[in-house]
Formats: structure tokens, sequence, C-alpha cells
């Protein structure tokens, strides 16, 4: 089955604010218990969210100006800690299309890019222009062009960048590399041939 | 020309590169268990593709297991379920289950280096991030997700660019009662949570030539910590020395023949790096975290930052928010503060070593009233170990519940979690909000030694006051 071409995703926005939002704040080990990734999107940024009771905190998932929104902003080292792939499962299946954050933890970023979940990284006072735009229009449309590395908001724009092989990967819909790594097989198992410790 | 380990080891794992510039590497082993897995093995079914490189393929349980009831089903159904798919999966794919009844379960980032699974200049993956952890022995070793747990059941490689390489240098010798535990909480507090991203780190100097195979194991296991994906030190006679004999390790004329290709996987003398940070070992203190991320670190001597001095506003904001969690005041020293639950073990802290350390110490003592303190060996084999060595007894009679293999209370996906706003002195790699089971609990990591001091006083405390510590590294 053919990939999508990631070239441009446009919505409504939501700003996630804070630094170093770990992938156990985004999903806590709890919603790990499971054998399928469904239904991860309700965990999304669970504790943040509701106490402990199950009453809401302010929370900007939890304001109604926001709902529906498909692009997420946030702050630095976005993803860190864990490598469960459950943390970007929870925010695509929540509905994001793309998170745009001052940066991203490296095993986040590479286990997002192979879902198709886009991940670029912009500059905190751009970041702060846009949270801004959206915090006083809450509909309003932004677009993130990730083939031209830039976001789109209210007639203005601000660079966001994606190193160039996710960049190549999404928007020439090789974002899961499966097929590829397929195709290498037989390059696999001469190379394996050769390595002493993985001969059989 | 002069190679690092990294890119020797890259280098020969590399299949080919990719349409985007990415690389295919060659994962020699991969170590699986049971949470990041049964997607994976559902995502492979749905391919109509099988395991490529079962026999390269090892499994163990570890996230969800009980610590203090061993009967099957478990009581949380999930769990059981998910002991029962990772099994299904094994046996419906020819790999190798350390399962409870085979006596090698553990926590995977134990169970590879004790059965001599892990060796210089391999590539390993496996879904989780502690899997730097495998990098002590000089093998590059990287946490993926699930997407790639696939990628790597179905072509035994996965789509990765080239890390930068780090070398760190610890000079100089440690002080008493500062211990592998310490150096890394320091590294990761010098560099910051994020100062590893885009780099391996490769840990040399003395102090590590000087570090044992489970000291060099700790501080690999926390690179992620410090955003580095990978972390390795050079494999050498102290590596060689713990791999002969385990099951896995070659034998025979194959063992002479792995020494020497591992002697010549180490970096070359006189390589070049993309960074070099030099570190003194004498400025490293029994380092305690205080704060949200394991940066956050104080010496024990040190009081906690206040919000209104430091250098930027992302620093206060960070500041801020750490202290509102912790519920502690800004400016206070660390030492003394009360806690409410010891815990020892984690793939950082759970290994022979660790519980022979503490248990010179604790010999005699009692934990204090009212601390829950719990030890949790890091496989099965730890424990039996420990059992023939008449470590449990030491730490049961001193009022520690001895506890059964597994992650426990380091990510509380098993029965093992801290209830409300509940203190905890932690073995442990991680003190993020909620890290360790409850969403107001609040965690502090230190090494296993200082673990034990604060269970013996029920305060933060500097163990080298507490107990009668001589040890030098």
């Amino acid at each position: 089955m053919p990939l999508s071409k990631i070239t441009k995703i446009s919505g409504r926005g939501v700003h996630v604010a804070g630094n170093d939002l770990d992938t156990d704040r985004i999903i806590p080990a709890r919603y790990l218990k499971c054998i399928t990734f469904d239904g991860l999107g309700e965990f999304l940024f669970m504790d943040a969210r509701k106490n402990p009771d199950g009453s809401e905190k302010a929370h900007a998932l939890n304001d109604p100006r926001f709902r529906g929104a498909s692009i997420m902003l946030s702050g630095a080292n976005f993803g860190c800690g864990s490598s469960r792939e459950h943390a970007p499962q929870a925010i695509q299946k929540a509905g994001f299309k793309a998170v745009v954050a001052e940066g991203f933890a490296e095993i986040f970023f590479g286990n997002s890019t192979a879902i198709g979940l886009a991940c670029l990284t912009a500059g905190r006072d751009d970041i702060a222009l846009v949270a801004a735009a959206i915090e006083s229009d809450p509909g309003l449309e932004i677009t993130v062009d990730v083939a031209a590395q830039k976001l789109h908001f209210g007639g203005r724009s601000i660079p966001a960048s994606i190193r160039d092989a996710a960049r190549d990967a999404l928007v020439n819909g090789r974002w899961d590399p499966i097929g590829e790594l397929i195709e290498g097989v037989p390059l696999v198992r001469e190379l394996a041939g050769k390595l002493p410790y993985l001969a059989v | 020309m002069k190679k690092t380990l990294f890119d020797k080891v890259w280098d020969a794992h590399s299949v080919r590169r990719l349409a985007d510039g990415q690389t295919q590497l060659l994962i020699g082993t991969h170590l699986i268990h049971e949470v990041t897995s049964p997607q994976a093995f559902g995502m492979l079914r749905d391919l109509g593709t099988k395991v490529l490189m079962p026999h390269r393929t090892f499994a163990t349980v570890d996230h969800i297991v009980p610590t203090d009831q061993f009967n099957e089903p478990f009581a949380d159904p999930m769990a059981d379920a998910m002991i029962k798919e990772l099994r299904r999966n094994c046996a419906g794919s020819g790999i190798t289950f350390f399962d409870r009844s085979t006596g090698r379960q553990g926590i995977v980032h134990i169970v590879g280096p004790e059965q001599g699974i892990t060796q210089p200049g391999t590539t390993i993956a496996c879904g989780d991030s502690h899997t730097s952890t495998h990098g002590a022995f000089g093998a590059v070793a990287f946490g993926i997700g699930t997407t790639q747990i696939r990628d790597v059941l179905a072509t035994q490689t996965m789509a990765l660019s080239r890390l930068k390489v780090r070398r760190i240098n610890v000079t100089g010798s440690l002080g008493p009662g500062v211990y592998a535990k310490d150096v890394i909480l320091h590294i990761i507090r010098i560099l910051g949570v994020n100062g590893g991203t885009g780099y391996a780190y490769e840990y040399g100097g003395e102090v590590f030539d000087r570090f044992s195979m489970e000291e060099r194991m700790t501080v690999c296991n926390m690179s992620i910590e410090g955003g580095a994906r990978a972390g390795y030190v050079n494999p050498d006679e102290t590596t060689f020395a713990y791999l002969k004999g385990r099951p896995y390790a070659p034998k025979g004329p194959a063992w002479d023949e792995a020494v020497g290709r591992w002697k010549a996987v180490a970096s070359d003398p006189g390589c070049a790096y993309d960074d070099v940070v030099n570190l003194d070992a004498r400025e490293i203190a029994p380092t305690v975290t205080w704060g949200i991320n394991p940066g956050q670190g104080v010496a024990i001597d040190e009081t906690l930052p206040d919000p209104s001095q430091v250098r930027t506003a992302d620093e206060k904001a960070s500041v801020e928010e750490a202290l509102a969690h912790m519920k502690f005041e800004a400016g206070a020293p660390i030492k003394g503060t009360r806690i409410d639950v010891a815990f020892l073990g984690s793939c950082t802290n759970g290994r022979l070593s660790d519980f022979q350390e503490v248990a010179k110490y604790l010999k005699g003592r009692r934990v204090a009233a009212g601390v829950k303190a719990i030890a949790v060996p890091g496989s099965q084999g730890v424990a039996l170990l420990c059992a023939e060595l008449g470590i449990d007894r030491i730490f049961r009679e001193s009022g520690f519940e001895w506890r059964a293999a597994g992650c426990s209370m380091c990510l509380a996906m098993n029965p093992d979690k801290l209830v409300g706003d509940q203190l905890c002195a932690s073995s442990s790699n991680r003190n993020f909000k909620g890290r360790q089971g409850s969403p107001t609990g609040r965690t502090l990591l230190m090494s296993p030694v200082m673990v034990a001091a604060a269970a013996v006083t029920g305060r933060v405390a500097d163990a080298r006051e507490v107990f009668d510590v001589s040890r030098s590294n």
C-alpha cells in the first residue's frame, strides 16, 4: 500500500507549553499495558490534564477552544525519556498530524517520523508568535509546509525546519521504511554471513 | 584512517544507503520484552512476513511482572495478557524466551550481559531507551520504538542516521562513597538532559579504565537521560574477563578469535571525535536529583536552586515547576529531607555489585520507622547470587522487603507504586513527574549506597557520614 505524501498539513493549532515534556508525561506508563495502540489518544497527557479523582486541570488540551486541533506546538526537548512509541501513537490517535517544537528527543523524533507524524523545529520566539495568534483566534488555520520548511499562520510565516532525511521521507511518501528495508534483505543476509558473530 | 569504535561498528553493519540518505543498519542482536513488542508482532502479521533471524532475537519479561507473588494468572488481567502474548509470539517465531521458569528471567538490560549475549563490536537494538546499557561492552546499542521493532523482526535491520561521537574523559580518582551513578548524574547535570542529542557518548579516562563492567553499565544505561541515544566504553581486559564462560560467550578456539576481534574494534588511539569533554573525578560528589528531570541534581551538601537567582527565564520556569511538583523550598538543603520510600533496583542499579556494596553497610542496621524499603534484584541470576552470598538475608533483617526480579518501581507498571505524594529515594534512572506510579509521587535519584543511607536514617543523608565508607574507585 503506497504511503501518503506528507507535504503540507493544515488545521488548527494548540500550544502545549513547557520544555522537556517527557514521554511519561505524554503517556503515563500505566497506559502501556496494552497489546495494541488502539484507543491511546484518550490518555494523551493524562496526568497533566486530569486530577486523580477524574476532574479536569487547566490544560490546553482540555480547553474547548482548541478542541479538534491537529497541530501541536511545544517547547524544547519534546518527547525525552522512554523509547515508548505509545507517545507519538497517542498524539497521532488524538488527531494530531504535526508537532512543531523547539527541539525533539532523538528516539521520539524517529518514532514519530516512522508513523508519519511530522515533527518540525522552530525558534522559541517564532513559536510564541504562533501561540499568541492561536490564543487570540483559536479557529485560525495554520499550515505546516514540510517541503518548504515553513509554518504559515494568518498571512504570516515562520521558518520550521526538519532534517533532510525525514523531510524527504515524509514528502516522498517513504516515511515508513519497511518496504525499502525488505527489499534489502538479500544484502542483509550476505552481510550477516560475513560477520563472524552472526554465523549460524 | 583512525576510527572510533562507533564508526568501525557502524561501517561493519551498514547494509546500504537508503533513498532518503539514512543507512540500512544490520542489527546483530535484538532483545525484546512484553511491553513494546506485541504491537510489532501484530504489524508483522499484517505484513504477512516472519521473523527473519529468530536465532538473533532474545526475549524476557520484566516491566509488568509482579515482584511479590509468582502465581499465574497475574492479578492484573492486562499484565497477564501481555506475558501470554509474548510467550505466544516467541513460540510462534522460534525466539528464545527467558521466561520465569528458565531461571534466567530479569530486566532485559541485565539479562543480555549476564547471559553473555551482549558482546563487543556488535549492534544491539531493543524497544527500551535504556538499551544504551549494552554499550558498556563496546557494543553499539540503540533504544527503539515499536515500528522499528517490527523493522528489526522482519529484516534484522533498521533505518538510521549516523550519530556523531562525543568522547567524555573522566580523569583522576573518585573519592570514597562516590559511585558510577554519581558520575553519570554529574555528567548529565553538566551537559544537560538534551546535551547528547545527535551524539553517541564514548566514556573513557582513568575512572572508566578502573570501573568494573557493572559500573560501566550503570553509566552507559543513563546515556539516554543526557539525550545521547547510545553510550559506550571501549572493550578491554575487564570486558573479556566478565564475558568469559558466560552461556552465550564464544568457547574454545572461537574465544581467542573473538577476543582478537574485540580488541581491534576499540577506538584507535589518536582518532578524531566530533567533541571532547574532560571532567575531573575529584569534582564529583555523591549526587542527588531534586527535580523532575535527571539533570536537576545537586551534590549532597549543596542547596536547591533559587528561581530568582538563575540566569534565564527558561531555567526559572523549569526550577519553579520542579520545586512546585517536589514541594521543596527554593534554596533549602537537600540533606535532611524526610523520605517515605526507598527503592533499590532497576536496570541502572539492580546488579550483584549494587546489592553487595549496600549489604556491606546495611548489615546490623535497621530501616527507619515509617520508611517502606524494597530491594528488587534485576534478574533471577542476581537474586540467586545474592541468596548464595547471604545478601538477601542482610536486606531482610534490616527491614527491606526482598523481592523477585523485574523493573518494579522504576516505572511502576507492576503493582509496586508510590502512593499520593510519597517521596522516594531511588536507585533508578528517571525522576519524571508520575514516573513511579503516582501522578503526584516524587523521586530522588541517587546511588544505591545513598538510598541505603536514606533508608536507615529516614532522610536524605550523606552516606559518607552515615556509614564508614572507605572504598575508593
